[in-house]
């Protein structure tokens, strides 16, 4: 009989392998379950898993949709060691994205190389400030940052629908709720010519790489850890944990209102009622899918951006319904977090009891 | 404004909230034994589906509702056996839960788009609802006097019986409920299949009685609003009722206001007021808090045992 | 089969512009058609109705063509990926049928001057970039006319979503419709802001009708307003498609899109070389703006008004749109006889006297 033991320590190799078993499952029973309703299950599980990255022209659409869940991702995963759960990037991303905006429509006719660091800072900082009100009344008042950091988000993408469709209205968009292009200045650069990468894909990137460097290797990285493993070993090892949870919520925010802001200057090039698609919410599955590990979160968001692609492609060619991509995620969330469980435990032969000679 | 007209309002606005009241009451029970679950837009729409699918196929609405509320449940174990018996996160887990269930109700409703029911009716025969006022007594259909019922059930459960007791135990302090020898893991099960169960039957309001057809995200975010709700009602069955009443006192208003050619505050603004209500609530919560206020269950969303 | 269609859509990705053979040097590669859709094909409204169109070019050139889609997809870079990579797997013609598509297939577009592509509703062009839309206002009159004799209050309600030139341009043409038949008529304008909320589209209809109005009609995408209007008892009209099954009693007729003839012809031309730029805006006269059967309770003089109607907009007599039109603040839009051009129609925000919006 098989039965779970306890492990005295985490297990490093599954703390690496149980993601790649998730998504192997992931794929065994989505093939299965469309399998079983009438679509040919190995082809759709092979269009959304293995044709994105098998074929080089899609490259270029997982690198531009992993960015920003790669950003977001980040600063969730830093808050989230330090048991603080800021669940509304999305807010935030929204607010970096409106207060960069705000400083393209104020700079629509000038032009200068200083313009889109500036949209860009404005986008770091709206979205800190928006992460400031929970972070507020969680140190000042104890009050849950799980509820207000969603509660905001709701309120953020109505003050975006408020201001697309009132005083941000391009007044030449035939009256439909949008706000101007951007100009050229205020317009992300390509990483090369005629490339859809744009240069937000490699900031991604190398903020994972800072982000896995603060962590791992600076004193502020152990007190985020310290405070988020024990909290009463960090009061004696003199931690305050309250400016370790303003610092992660004001991390996150701004990482998350940054992606918001490269996001409307990249890709967009505007802010629309349609601007928010979810990325803050996704980017919580990355950070559980990457071990809350930077380098784990690039590799956590690919997988992700896979799975938006690649449901495409299953889409015109296996005709799979567009649904079936939100099941394959959820799939794969849930079996993450099933197999997290291999970390902590593991399965032995049960022992016999010794035979009783007669 | 005549009668007729304020008791129709009435009606529409005991409608909206229904749904959301039957929601905000499954994840109160939920969170009281310690457990925060933010599936429920996932489940209700679980229970949508699978209650406009009985109630199609079989002709009965009332088959519709025992399916969509055993749907809930369905869902809602999901999500306990990754969080309860695993011990995974319950945030991600609840994230999932309702992607989960945007997915799969799409999936299984494709086949009922375009189809329809005869809707839940009123419980009363018509002649008891004769006058208009006795329409606000009489008019209404079987899920609403079983929100209210419930709303009720589950206050004394909560205040007056020893389960209730033991329940709050649990959500307030899991070591100490265990120490004592209460099965802590069993009892947030019931609770968050509870939680399950008003939410698919929630859904299945929409599906079955407000607007009797299935299509992709029918709830369009209802499941949030309930989550909000029950900050709101700072976890008191009673000011939930209050609060989903509101709800739909606000946004019945703002239609009736705009039929009548009056716009007094743009639409965003009441899209948002739910939500920023319930910040301040929080707020005044925790500052009432050294007054005797109460608070938010004090294991809400952390894993048993603690890890 | 499977590998067949797995090297085609590697290798044709990669020779985006060329249709390669498939096998042998006889069979002639069916010719690619791509359809993104901003909603499910289960809507059961907009997206619904292209899907028809979808399969009524199927359905004409079976095993010559070869249709995909991709549904749900979000107005922005998600639509230009989706748009990109149907063009890369080959398909030589493709049809993005939202607004939001607008700008992504401009930018697809020049990448793959080769491709053909139909945009609807919007108004930016390009050498291989088309536009097409309907007139659905043509069909907004007749329901219009409809109200007028059908309405006992004399007022109508109407759910609307955003107030863009397409939603403003039917309200306006189903209230003035209204008001030639009835010189008192009230449109009073809801709006839900949003395009779908199938139970906050219910309680706006329930809200219409509780202040006097007892013809409902809405340009949003559920069926969930006419339900309300079939459980109280006051007409409707159904929106995109037939919705007679929703509310037997209250459904008067509907506006039906019907895009299968322009997505059949515009297939044939793109694969016999004719295909050219363009913009289409076709209406009750093409076929691309339909009126369901008239329910039993329209009365003759109703049947009779409505059926004039569309002959008159079909032989070009009658212009939904004629002057002299002023609107609300009195502004002169159209002077005495003058009729609406296409740029006034597809600009128009403001609105004319007796809407309340």
């Amino acid at each position: 009989m098989l039965e779970w033991r306890r492990r005295r320590e985490p297990s490093k190799a599954m703390l690496y392998l149980s993601p790649l078993i998730a998504i192997g499952l992931t794929m065994l029973t989505g093939m299965l379950v469309f399998g079983a309703i009438g679509y040919d299950g190995l082809r759709a599980v092979t269009a959304i898993f293995i044709t994105p990255l098998i074929e080089p022209q899609r490259w270029a659409d997982l690198g531009v949709k992993a960015a920003p869940l790669i950003m977001i991702a980040l600063g969730l995963a830093i808050g989230f060691r330090a048991n603080v759960w800021n669940i509304g990037a999305e807010g935030q991303y929204v607010m970096g994205a409106i207060a960069g905006t705000g400083v393209a429509l104020l700079t629509h006719d000038m032009t200068g190389w200083w313009i889109l660091p500036a949209m860009a800072l404005a986008g770091i900082l709206g979205g800190a400030a928006y992460a400031a009100v929970p972070a507020l009344l969680k140190v000042r008042l104890q009050v849950s940052e799980i509820l207000t950091s969603l509660m905001l988000t709701y309120v953020a993408v109505q003050f975006l629908y408020y201001l697309v469709r009132g005083p941000w209205k391009d007044p030449d968009g035939f009256n439909f709720p949008q706000t101007k292009m951007f100009s050229g200045s205020q317009t992300l650069p390509a990483v090369a010519e005629g490339s859809l990468v744009h240069v937000g894909v490699p900031l991604a990137i190398l903020l994972a790489l800072i982000a896995w460097f603060v962590l791992s290797k600076t004193v502020a990285g152990y007190a985020v850890r310290v405070v988020g493993r024990a909290p009463a070993a960090a009061r004696h090892g003199g931690f305050d944990a309250n400016r370790v949870t303003w610092a992660v919520l004001l991390t996150g925010g701004g990482l998350a209102g940054l992606a918001g802001l490269l996001e409307a200057a990249g890709p967009f090039g505007q802010l629309t009622p349609q601007f928010p698609v979810g990325y803050g919410f996704t980017a919580i599955i990355v950070a559980f899918l990457g071990r809350l590990s930077p380098v784990g979160i690039v590799f956590g968001a690919l997988v992700l951006a896979v799975t938006y692609v690649g449901g495409e492609i299953a889409q015109s060619t296996v005709r799979l319904p567009s649904a079936a991509t939100g099941m394959f995620q959820a799939l794969l969330l849930f079996f993450l977090l099933a197999t997290d469980v291999l970390v902590r435990w593991r399965l032995a032969w049960k022992a016999r009891p010794a035979k009783v000679a007669p | 404004m005549t009668a007729a007209i304020l008791v129709s309002i009435f009606m529409t606005l005991a409608a909206a909230a229904t749904p959301i009241l039957l929601a905000a009451l499954g994840e109160l029970v939920t969170e009281k034994a310690g457990v925060l679950n933010l599936g429920v837009e996932g489940m209700m729409l679980c229970g949508a589906v699978a209650g406009f699918a009985v109630a199609y196929s079989t002709g009965s609405v009332a088959l519709g509702l025992i399916a969509a509320t055993l749907a809930g449940v369905a869902a809602a174990m999901i999500f306990a056996l990754l969080t309860l018996g695993l011990g995974s996160n319950q945030v991600a887990t609840g994230l999932a839960l309702t992607i989960f269930g945007i997915g799969a109700s799409s999936l299984i409703g494709a086949g009922f788009v375009g189809r329809t029911i005869t809707r839940l009716g009123p419980l009363f025969p018509a002649d008891y609802a004769a006058h208009p006022w006795l329409r606000l007594v009489f008019g209404h259909d079987a899920i609403v006097y079983l929100s209210l019922a419930l709303v009720l059930a589950v206050g004394l459960f909560l205040r007056r019986t020893r389960a209730g007791l033991i329940l709050r135990a649990v959500g307030e302090n899991a070591d100490s409920a265990h120490a004592i020898g209460y099965r802590v893991l069993a009892i947030r099960t019931a609770a968050t299949a509870f939680g399950g169960a008003l939410a698919g039957l929630g859904g299945a309001y929409f599906s079955l009685a407000l607007t009797p057809m299935w299509a992709d995200r029918l709830t369009a975010g209802r499941g949030w609003i309930a989550l909000a709700l029950v900050v709101f009602a700072a976890w008191k069955p009673g000011r939930l009722l209050i609060g989903a009443y509101l709800f739909g006192a606000v946004a019945t208003f703002e239609l009736q206001a705009k039929a009548a050619g009056w716009s007094f505050v743009a639409p965003e603004v009441l899209a948002m007021t739910p939500y920023l209500a319930t910040i301040v609530v929080l707020t005044m919560m925790s500052l009432g808090r050294r007054t005797g206020g109460r608070d938010a269950p004090a294991c809400l969303g952390k894993p048993f045992p603690a890890q | 089969m499977s590998t067949i269609i797995t090297r085609r859509t590697l290798l044709a990705g990669a020779a985006a512009t060329s249709v390669l053979p498939l096998t042998g040097a006889r069979a002639q590669a069916p010719f690619g058609v791509g359809f993104v859709y901003v909603g499910p094909v289960g809507d059961h409204g907009w997206t619904w109705t292209h899907d028809q169109g979808r399969k009524a070019v199927e359905a004409a050139y079976g095993n010559k063509v070869k249709t995909s889609f991709i549904e749900n997809v979000a107005e922005g870079p998600d639509a230009a990926r989706a748009i990109r990579q149907l063009a890369q797997a080959g398909d030589k013609l493709i049809f993005t049928t939202s607004f939001g598509f607008m700008n992504p297939t401009i930018q697809v577009a020049k990448q793959f001057p080769k491709v053909f592509f139909e945009h609807a509703t919007g108004y930016q062009r390009a050498e291989n970039v088309a536009t097409y839309n309907a007139r659905f206002y043509e069909g907004r009159a007749v329901i219009g006319t409809i109200a007028g004799h059908m309405s006992k209050s004399g007022q109508a309600g109407y759910i609307a979503s955003f107030p863009i030139p397409e939603v403003v341009m039917g309200i306006n043409a189903f209230h003035l419709a209204a008001k030639k038949v009835n010189p008192n008529f009230k449109t009073k304008v809801i709006w839900a802001s949003t395009w779908y909320d199938p139970a906050k589209e219910a309680d706006a209809a329930k809200a219409l009708i509780d202040q006097g109005c007892d013809i409902i009609t809405q340009h949003t995408d559920s069926a969930a307003a006419l339900q309300a209007a079939e459980q109280r008892g006051v007409y409707a009209f159904g929106q995109a498609s037939d919705m007679k099954a929703f509310a037997p009693k209250a459904h008067l007729s509907a506006i039906v899109d019907d895009w299968s003839g322009y997505y059949v012809k515009r297939v044939k031309e793109a694969m016999d070389g004719s295909w050219k730029s363009g913009d289409v805006w076709g209406g009750i006269k093409d076929g691309m703006v339909k009126l369901a059967p008239y329910n039993d309770a329209v009365s003759p003089a109703a049947r009779a008004a409505a059926d004039e109607l569309q002959k008159g907009i079909v032989s070009g007599t009658i212009h939904p749109f004629t002057g002299e039109l002023k609107d609300q603040k009195g502004t002169l839009r159209l002077k005495a006889g003058e009729t609406a051009t296409d740029e006034v129609l597809s600009k128009m925000d403001w609105y004319v006297d007796g809407v309340q919006a």
